[in-house]
C-alpha cells in the first residue's frame, strides 16, 4: 500500500457459499482489507446469510468450510460481521446460534449501514 | 458547470460472456470520455476470463476483450486479474506459466496479474468504486 488516504469499504455478500467461488472471493477481499489495516465492514444479505450457517462442511466438496474462514475475520480486525435478519429468518439461520461477532440487523439498521461507508463491493 | 474530475476503479466478477463484463468496459470508456481517471480495473473470481488472451468472440457478440485492450493502450487504464482467481482458471502470464510447468502463457498482454491488496489499494486511492457481476 503506497497511499495513504483511506475510504470506508463494506462488503455486502449476498452469494450462497458454495455454489460458486464468489463467497470465498468476498470473504478473501474482506481478510485482505483488514490485513492492509483499511476500514473494512461485512454484511451478510440474501442466501449471503447461509455463509454463517452452523454445522455447515465444504470437505465433501473439496472446499474450505467457509464459516470457519469468517470465524478468522475478528483476527483481521473485523469484529463485527453484519447479518440481514429478515434475510436469516427467511434462510432459517438460526439467530441463537451465530457467532459472537455477527450481528442481526434490522432494515433501519441496514441502512445506516450502506450509507455510512464509502465504498459498497457487491458480491 | 464542468464536472469535478474523479478517480474511478472497477470490480468485475462477471465473465467476458456476460452482459455485466461489457457494460463495465463501456463504462470504463464513458468515464474517460468525460474526463475522469479509470486508475484500475481488478478482475475476480470468473472476471479473470475477461484476460483470457486466446478467446475468440463470435461474430454476432461485441468483442469485450478489444474494449479492454483499447482501455489499456489509449488511456493506460490499468488491468488487474486476480492472481488466485486467475492461477485456478487456467488464466496464466509468461511467469507464471514457467513457474507451474506450462506451456504457454494465456493472458492477453494488456492485462497482468497481482493480488488481492491491488483491489484493497483501488479502494483506498480511488473516489468511487463500482462493482460489476454476481
Amino acid at each position: 500500500m503506497t497511499g495513504t488516504k483511506s475510504h470506508s469499504v463494506l462488503i455486502v455478500l449476498r452469494t450462497a457459499p458454495y455454489g460458486s467461488g464468489l463467497a470465498r472471493a468476498a470473504i478473501d477481499t474482506a481478510l485482505a482489507a483488514g490485513a492492509f489495516d483499511q476500514p473494512v465492514a461485512v454484511l451478510l444479505q440474501g442466501r449471503g446469510v447461509l455463509n454463517l450457517m452452523p454445522g455447515q462442511d465444504g470437505s465433501a466438496l473439496g472446499r474450505p468450510t467457509l464459516s470457519r474462514v469468517i470465524d478468522s475475520m475478528p483476527l483481521y480486525g473485523i469484529e463485527t460481521v453484519h447479518v440481514d435478519e429478515a434475510a436469516a429468518v427467511q434462510f432459517g439461520l438460526p439467530l441463537n446460534e451465530l457467532p459472537g461477532y455477527a450481528r442481526p440487523c434490522t432494515p433501519a439498521e441496514l441502512r445506516e449501514l450502506l450509507e455510512s461507508h464509502d465504498h459498497l463491493l457487491g458480491f | 458547470m464542468p464536472l469535478e474530475k474523479m478517480i474511478y476503479s472497477l470490480l468485475v466478477h462477471s465473465p467476458p460472456s456476460s452482459a455485466s463484463s461489457a457494460t463495465a468496459a463501456h463504462f470504463a470508456a464513458a468515464l474517460t470520455r468525460r474526463g475522469h481517471e479509470v486508475l484500475r480495473v481488478f478482475f475476480l473470481d470468473d472476471g479473470v476470463w475477461n484476460g483470457l488472451g486466446s478467446a475468440v468472440a463470435a461474430q454476432d457478440h461485441s468483442d469485450t476483450l478489444a474494449l479492454w485492450q483499447d482501455l489499456a493502450a489509449e488511456h493506460q487504464v490499468e488491468l488487474v486479474v486476480c492472481v488466485s482467481s486467475a492461477l485456478r482458471r487456467g488464466v496464466l502470464d509468461q511467469r507464471e506459466a514457467g513457474r507451474h510447468e506450462h506451456d504457454c502463457a494465456t493472458l492477453d498482454p494488456a492485462f497482468t496479474i497481482g493480488g488481492l491488496g491491488l483491489l484493497v489499494e483501488a479502494t483506498a486511492e480511488s473516489d468511487r468504486l463500482w462493482t460489476f457481476g454476481g
